[in-house]
């Protein structure tokens, strides 16, 4: 019985102690609306490796959970990048920009104001 | 998050809002919330106010009153609130549920008096995005009818209907998708509970006052409750200690002398720990015989039902939990009218029957989220229970106890992402019935262990789906699989489309879900084809359904449409034959059996706070009996329901008129074959059709105090002759089972609720 608890434990602390498979992260994504939160939170999370990805409308930042095995935080900044949001390390390319919705533009400061319907 | 609700609740309390966000989310392009600013002077009189600022919390967008007070803004996903502020007026904010708000009262800074802005969400919700076919009740709902328990919980609402199980003891069973209820599954708070011994009165013991939301979910269930639900899900939440009002006190009477009374008291003992003490007794003491056949249209009645649960939340851990313990104690007396059981009982001086029930239920559940990851967690639940009812009808005998015992862990996570979740556990269930049918004994212990599995896949658009499978090992059912799936389709804006199917397997319990035949002089024939249960085999079905709903804002009000088809198919059943009004049979299906529902349901909203619900259901149940297919008796191949509700504007001080009138229109339904009786004895091949109107008024005096009117079958409508030879009760053709309409017309009550 002993040996099993330790045994147990072993197992069960090794994932906790690598903390590769369940890292996460938290970091700014440029954003403005409830349009820009689904479009950032589903290039996250299709990224393979990306378990959780939650971003918070009004202080611009994205939670997410992944494991470091499979991806880095690189490839998720990338993703997002693509679809349009810009990160500290990646800049979203003019022609992914330029085809958000008015409301999303969000490099413009104007652009918050406008009205976030869809 | 401070309440660690059941997802279902939460879904429920927030479908229309879900529906706002996704909706607007996906497609709506121009999604506006208007409403009308009024501010409220020290007289309590109400006057628009323009230039009011109206801005979303943590967003941008702002607008302001017009000369009317009336002002439209975008909706903001993001901030899902409203606020409004006018100088010297309190800021008010609001949760935007809904396209159009309605009036909104502000308050001068110097009131003391909170502001009262009514949240409304409607009562009954369908769901667009609810993988299954859900509806949810909630308390509200449940105050349209006068609601006494869970079986008459459902007079408002058309996806169950309500029968009366015979003419004697009044029972009041319900019915989805033209199969009665031993069909479906009964849960509370998501663990099995009215089943076995309690099928047929069961649903009488669960008041009214202690239910929250109902959850009902037509045909093939999850695979986490369980492998024995065929034609739908019906689960209760009983209202929180932690969530509940402080005391709750609710007083009700009638004109047949029948008096509730019901009382909360929850309190919270710490921060992480409250307790609810919840006490429901009923009572009725008059003889009614209107329709002057010498026996009671109604029982007396007595009942005790005492619960106490704790609630432990501690989200800093993740750890949740519920301790419940109720006792229950009933009592019912019926037959002829001068039956005094002391002197009677077993005699022929007189007909009657006593039903004593005492029921002791234990329960709990602990959970358990994972800090680091939001999508994991276990959970556990126990439940023990005692059921134990002695009665006799007349001369026959029947008493059961049943004890038992139900444990089932699930653990939920993820494969990969959070598009894809699963939920996967184990368990257990064991029950002894212990039954005295006249002289026989029927003693038998069941039980069961199994796994299952539960995939659900999300692509945040248009797709989800939940597929699961378990796998069970019976002592009498042996080793079987139990698959289940459902998928939901996002077709266009604002609908969807669902499709079902599963499988779902069970003993029948021939005796407790029949109880009516006792009160009859019928014969009871067992053909023994050598099964575990009864010398009969298990019950087997198939069940299939697909169902669309669109949801429309017409005029800034929401109008939702819904249409549904369901077949079950038995692959075995067991067939309780009426055909001879000599006996009663129960027999291994031979041949056919179906049943074919088909619903279509209107809801809207037509002026501000009259809102309109109908349905058309249509019904084709048969089954192959001994002697050929007939439909099934008592079932209605139409019905029709329709129900207006009508609401004022909620006072500042919280005063309110609510009306509320429910209409039931019954087809034609066939009637058992009676033709061997003597002329006198015996029934048309076919009962009339016939409506029965439910209506109810509630005066809302305060936020604490209300008191309603109403009128069950105002227009009333009963059988003429529900018992069959009530002048010979002792004779050969007595039948009290062949009930197709209420026994008691015109019930008139008043109560009143009280809560802090």
């Amino acid at each position: 019985m002993k040996q099993l608890i330790i045994i147990l434990t072993i197992v069960m602390s090794v994932p906790l102690a690598a903390q590769d498979k369940n890292k996460k992260e938290v970091f700014t994504v440029s954003g403005n609306c409830a349009m820009c939160q689904k479009r950032i939170e589903k290039a996250a999370i299709e990224v393979k490796g990306v378990k959780y990805a939650s971003w918070d409308i009004p202080n611009k930042e994205l939670t997410i959970i992944m494991d470091e095995r499979k991806c880095n935080l690189d490839d998720v900044k990338k993703a997002i990048a693509h679809a349009g949001h810009d990160t500290e390390l990646y800049t979203a390319a003019d022609d992914s920009y330029n085809s958000l919705p008015p409301c999303c533009l969000y490099r413009d400061p104007e652009s918050i104001k406008m009205e976030h319907h869809k | 998050m401070k309440q660690h609700q059941p997802t279902i609740i939460v879904l429920g309390r927030f479908l229309f809002f879900l529906f706002l966000v996704v909706g607007s989310k996906n497609v709506n392009a121009q999604l506006k919330i208007k409403g009308t600013v009024y501010a409220n002077n020290n007289n309590n009189t109400l006057f628009p106010i323009s230039g009011a600022k109206i801005h979303w919390l943590n967003d941008n967008i702002s607008t302001i009153t017009d000369s009317d007070g009336d002002f439209n803004i975008p909706y903001s996903k993001a901030s899902k609130k409203i606020v409004i502020s006018y100088t010297d007026f309190r800021n008010d904010t609001i949760l935007a549920n809904r396209p159009n708000l309605g009036k909104i009262i502000l308050f001068p800074e110097i009131a003391l008096e909170a502001v009262v802005v009514e949240e409304r969400v409607n009562p009954l919700q369908r769901s667009l995005f609810e993988v299954q076919n859900v509806v949810t009740v909630d308390n509200r709902e449940m105050l349209k009818a006068a609601c006494c328990n869970l079986s008459e919980s459902f007079e408002t609402n058309p996806a169950v209907d309500v029968n009366i199980s015979d003419a004697v003891t009044g029972a009041k069973q319900i019915q989805m998708l033209g199969l009665n209820s031993p069909y479906l599954l009964f849960t509370q708070e998501n663990m099995p509970s009215i089943r076995g011994a309690s099928q047929i009165y069961g649903l009488s013991f669960i008041p009214g006052s202690w239910i929250e939301s109902i959850q009902i979910t037509k045909g093939a269930g999850s695979v986490l409750n369980g492998y024995e639900s065929i034609s739908g899900q019906i689960n209760s939440e009983l209202v929180k200690p932690f969530t509940d009002k402080n005391l709750f006190l609710n007083v009700y009477a009638n004109n047949y002398a029948r008096f509730e009374l019901n009382s909360r008291y929850n309190t919270e003992v710490t921060d992480k720990l409250a307790t609810g003490l919840y006490i429901h007794g009923n009572l009725r003491t008059a003889k009614v015989d209107e329709n002057g056949d010498n026996f009671l249209d109604t029982p007396l009645a007595r009942q005790i039902n005492f619960m106490n649960r704790w609630q432990y939340t501690d989200p800093e851990n993740g750890w949740v939990g519920f301790f419940n313990i109720q006792y229950l104690k009933d009592e019912k007396q019926t037959g002829e009218l001068d039956f005094v059981p002391k002197e009677d009982k077993f005699t022929t001086n007189a007909w009657g029957s006593e039903v004593n029930t005492s029921r002791l239920d234990l329960s709990s559940k602990i959970g358990y989220v994972f800090p680091d990851l939001p999508y994991q967690s276990f959970g556990v639940q126990m439940a023990y229970t005692d059921h134990d009812q002695n009665s006799y009808y007349g001369f026959n005998t029947y008493d059961i106890q049943q004890r038992s015992i139900y444990t089932n862990a699930i653990f939920n996570s993820i494969i990969g992402s959070t598009q894809h979740k699963y939920k996967t556990g184990i368990s257990f269930t064991y029950d002894a019935f212990n039954e005295l049918v006249n002289q026989q004994i029927y003693d038998r212990k069941d039980n069961s262990v199994g796994a299952f599995f539960e995939y659900t896949y999300n692509n945040l658009d248009k797709l989800s789906l939940v597929a699961g499978l378990r796998i069970d090992n019976h002592n009498r059912l042996h080793t079987f699989i139990t698959p289940r799936l459902h998928i939901r389709y996002a077709l266009w804006d604002k609908a969807s489309i669902r499709a079902s199917a599963g499988r779902g397997k069970r003993n029948a319990n021939i005796f407790a879900e029949n109880q009516q035949l006792f009160a009859s002089s019928r014969q009871i024939n067992i053909e023994n084809n050598n099964g575990n249960t009864y010398g009969l085999s298990p019950e087997t079905a198939w069940n299939y359904g697909i169902s669309f709903t669109q949801k429309l804002y017409l005029w800034n009000r929401t109008m939702v449409l819904s249409a549904d088809f369901y077949q079950t198919r038995f692959t075995d059943q067991v067939v309780v034959d009426w055909e001879n009004p000599r006996e009663i049979s129960f027999y291994n299906l031979n041949g056919n059996s179906f049943a074919n529902s088909f619903q279509f349901d209107f809801t809207y909203e037509i002026i501000q706070n009259l809102s309109v619900r109908a349905t058309y259901k249509n019904y084709n149940v048969k089954t192959h009996y001994n002697n050929g297919e007939l439909e099934k008796p008592l079932q209605p191949e139409h019905r029709f329901f329709a129900n207006l509700n009508f609401e004022t504007v909620k006072q500042p001080t919280g005063k309110q008129w609510r009306f509320d009138a429910t209409l039931h229109w019954q087809g034609a339904q066939r009637l058992p074959n009676t033709s061997s009786n003597p002329l006198p004895y015996q029934l048309k091949a076919f009962s009339p059709s016939y409506s029965v109107i439910n209506a109810q008024i509630t005066r809302v005096f305060s936020n604490k105090f209300e008191l309603y009117l109403g009128g069950e079958n105002i227009n009333n409508y009963t059988q003429n002759n529900p018992i069959v030879a009530s002048n010979d009760p002792f004779g050969e053709y007595f039948d009290s089972t062949i009930t197709y309409a209420p026994i008691l017309s015109g019930i008139y009550y008043i109560g009143m609720r009280f809560k802090i």
